[in-house]
This record gives C-alpha cells, sequence and structure tokens, in this order.
C-alpha cells in the first residue's frame, strides 16, 4: 500500500471509532444503545505470558476486558477472540488465559494468531479445538448473519496465507449463501495488503475477498496489528481491533513493528473491546470500546 | 524481627520461588562452547550467510523486544521460541546450505552455510 493510501485510511478511522472515555460511561452508552438487536462481542490479541514493561500485568487487563464484558446489561450472543491468546504458546500461558476466558457469563469462539502457534498448534488445539473445524477453520449461522472462522497463520514459512484447502472451503461456503445474508469474517492476519512492509496482509487474501465482492454487505474482523484501523473496498468493511495486552505503532510510523511503551496512565486507553452489531439494512454497526 | 514478619517472609520467598519456577524452568542451560554467536536484533540474523564446519556449534540470542525463532525451512532444527535475551545452541552435524526464518515473522530470513569439517591434523577446534 502506498503511503498516501494509508494516511487516508487512518483518517477516515479517527471520524469512526467511538471510544467510551471510563467504565461509567460505557455502562451509560451502551443502555442508550440497548435494542433487541443481535450483537457480538470481538476480542483480541491477549499475549497471556507477556511480562515486559508495555504492560507487565496481561492477564490482569484480559481480566478487565472480561469483567466489562460481563458488565454490560445486554449480553452478547457470544465472544470471539481473533488470536494471540499466548505469547509463546506454552501450556502454561493457554491455562491461565483459558481459567480468565472461562469467566465469560456467553459462549466463546476462539481462533488462533501466530503466537499460538510456535512450534506446532498442538497446544492451541489442545485448549480450543472445534468438533465441528478438523482443519481450525469453521462457519456457522447466528442471529440472521452467516459467519465464517478462518486460519491464516498456519502456513510454515509464510505468515498471513491460508492455502489452497481452506480457500476451496470458504468458496464453496459462501457458494451456498444468499447474496442478501449479512457475512461476517473472521481471521487473525489482516486479510488485504494493510501493511506488508511488516507483514501485516494475507499473501492469498484476494482469493477469499474476490469471493466475498457479489455479497450486500460483508464485515471482516481482525487482530494482529494491536491497534483500531477500519477501510472499506465497496462491499467489505474491514476492522482490525485492538488488544487487550499492548498497543503497536501506527504501520510506517517506527523502525519495525513490537510493543509501544504508552505512559502508564493511557494503557487502558489503547486496549478495549468491540461490539458488532447488525445493523438495519443488512451492515454491521461496529463499535471499540476502551478499557478507561 | 519477630515471628508474624518471619512467616511472611517465607511466604514471600516461597511465593516468588513458585511463580519464578517456569521462567527458571526455560533458562537455557549454560552455554556451551560455540564457534559463532548469531545475533538476531531489529528483526535481522546477524550474521548471515553465516559460515561453519560440521560439527560446530553455533548459539543464537534474540536482542529484540519482541519473542522470535530459529526455524529450518526444511525443519531439521527449531528454536521455538525465544523471547529477549534468551538464548538457543544447535549442532550443525551434516554439511550443506541452511535456510531458515522466524515462525512469527517469516519475513526474517538467513542462512547457515557448513562445509566439511576440516581434517583432523588441520583442525583446531
Amino acid at each position: 500500500m502506498r503511503r498516501k493510501d494509508f494516511i487516508e485510511h487512518v483518517s477516515w478511522t479517527g471520524a469512526g471509532i467511538a471510544w467510551s472515555l471510563s467504565a461509567t460511561g460505557l455502562l451509560t452508552s451502551q443502555a442508550a444503545e440497548a435494542s433487541p438487536s443481535f450483537s457480538f462481542i470481538q476480542i483480541s490479541d491477549s499475549h497471556i505470558g507477556f511480562t515486559r514493561p508495555e504492560n507487565p500485568d496481561v492477564a490482569g487487563t484480559l481480566r478487565k476486558t472480561i469483567e466489562a464484558i460481563n458488565a454490560l446489561p445486554q449480553q452478547p450472543a457470544f465472544v470471539v477472540h481473533t488470536g494471540d491468546v499466548t505469547h509463546l504458546s506454552k501450556l502454561s500461558e493457554f491455562d491461565d488465559a483459558k481459567q480468565i476466558l472461562g469467566t465469560l457469563r456467553v459462549p466463546l469462539v476462539v481462533l488462533p494468531g501466530e503466537h499460538d502457534m510456535i512450534g506446532s498448534p498442538k497446544n492451541f488445539f489442545a485448549n480450543f479445538a472445534r468438533a465441528d473445524a478438523p482443519n481450525g477453520w469453521f462457519s456457522f449461522d447466528q442471529g440472521g448473519m452467516h459467519f465464517v472462522s478462518l486460519v491464516n497463520v498456519f502456513n510454515f514459512e509464510i505468515d498471513g496465507k491460508l492455502g489452497p484447502e481452506q480457500i476451496a472451503f470458504v468458496e464453496k461456503d459462501l457458494a451456498a449463501q444468499k447474496k442478501s445474508k449479512p457475512i461476517v469474517v473472521f481471521g487473525h492476519v489482516p486479510l488485504y495488503a494493510l501493511y506488508p512492509e511488516w507483514g501485516w496482509t494475507t499473501e492469498d487474501g484476494m482469493k477469499v475477498l474476490a469471493a466475498l465482492r457479489r455479497f450486500d454487505a460483508v464485515t471482516v474482523l481482525n487482530g494482529h496489528i494491536h491497534q483500531i484501523i477500519q477501510h472499506t473496498e465497496g462491499n467489505i468493511r474491514f476492522a482490525t481491533a485492538a488488544a487487550t495486552a499492548y498497543p503497536q505503532p501506527a504501520p510506517g510510523t517506527a523502525a519495525k513493528p513490537g510493543p509501544l511503551k504508552v505512559p502508564d496512565e493511557k494503557l487502558l486507553s489503547v486496549l478495549g473491546y468491540r461490539t458488532v452489531e447488525l445493523a438495519t439494512g443488512g451492515g454491521t454497526k461496529v463499535t471499540d470500546r476502551a478499557l478507561g | 524481627m519477630n515471628k508474624i514478619t518471619r512467616s511472611m517472609s517465607v511466604a514471600l520467598v516461597l511465593a516468588l520461588a513458585l511463580s519464578g519456577a517456569e521462567a527458571r524452568a526455560q533458562t537455557p542451560p549454560a552455554l556451551l562452547p560455540a564457534v559463532l554467536t548469531i545475533h538476531i536484533k531489529d528483526f535481522k540474523f546477524n550474521p548471515t550467510p553465516a559460515k561453519i564446519h560440521a560439527g560446530d556449534r553455533v548459539t543464537f540470542v534474540n536482542d529484540d523486544d519482541e519473542p522470535h525463532t530459529v526455524t529450518a525451512s526444511n525443519k531439521s532444527f527449531d528454536s521455538e521460541g525465544l523471547d529477549t535475551h534468551n538464548t538457543w545452541q544447535h549442532v550443525f552435524a551434516k554439511p550443506g546450505t541452511y535456510t531458515y526464518f522466524c515462525e512469527l515473522h517469516p519475513y526474517m530470513k538467513a542462512v547457515v552455510i557448513v562445509t566439511a569439517a576440516p581434517s583432523k591434523q588441520g583442525a583446531s577446534l
């Protein structure tokens, strides 16, 4: 992506974010928005096991995220974690994460990030395997929407790749859906070329995007980059989520990606979760909420 | 020091010991002699290509804030996750050109070129 394009995305994002300022504000705004419509919540990039100064208590901030979600007067249908649950794929990290995530009041969907796959996928699957997803990817229908959950961190030596088997699954799965069906796609690494210089892209993502073009409204939700960036291409809306662990620099604003140190008192303002609601007209309403 | 303070100290030491158990378990044993140290810094392996002889041991050190791995493209070796300041050693037993990369940042690629070990008369190691 050219730098100019990127700047346009960021400015678009700036106008599109709805941040709550405090826990009190968060509850108030939720109450004001309360409606019987279908909603779910996305969280991402918890990096349990990370201990560096950018956030020495990643378990604490994940716990705070879960507490905020559990306190919502209108509970979501489910929570999806879009990967990097752990920092180094250790069993002890998965144990800690699972214990905290297990305090949610609603069902949990988890997909892996590359930090959950170090060495092999076995520790991830030992904790978060699904009977309907022998290969890690799956789809389901809920609340009038069709969901497709992808794994773009499996491919040895290439991060951000789906592979032909998964693409064939997606093409077949989507072919069975009506054009008017609202589609939501989950992945860890962004599906489009958000910033390939830092590996923030999915090499064969265009094949899935091609299969998504014919639908009226598609929402693609990712993690991986630890910051909120929204971007629209025709009928497809992309939204990367904030982490629950620590922020990363905006693309191209540092020599390399990695944990970004912010003043301690500002950390909670750059961590958070996201509510996604089915909007009238078939699209989605995406609301990002900071932890503090 | 009164009895309560003493038992609190004991409890604190125990708690620290328990919380440090995993960290200690991952601390590699004392480093063995190696012919070369490859540093991982600023998302690069240095030096690359590295030239060694068969049987040589190489130390890899992660100097970055981010975790990395040292993973062979032919899957013949894999450090798994190396956090900041972690080290990992590997003996390259057979001659060959070994390309390797970081599983977390696969665009980080590097090469170790292993040539046949020098004859015993000429060997200095």
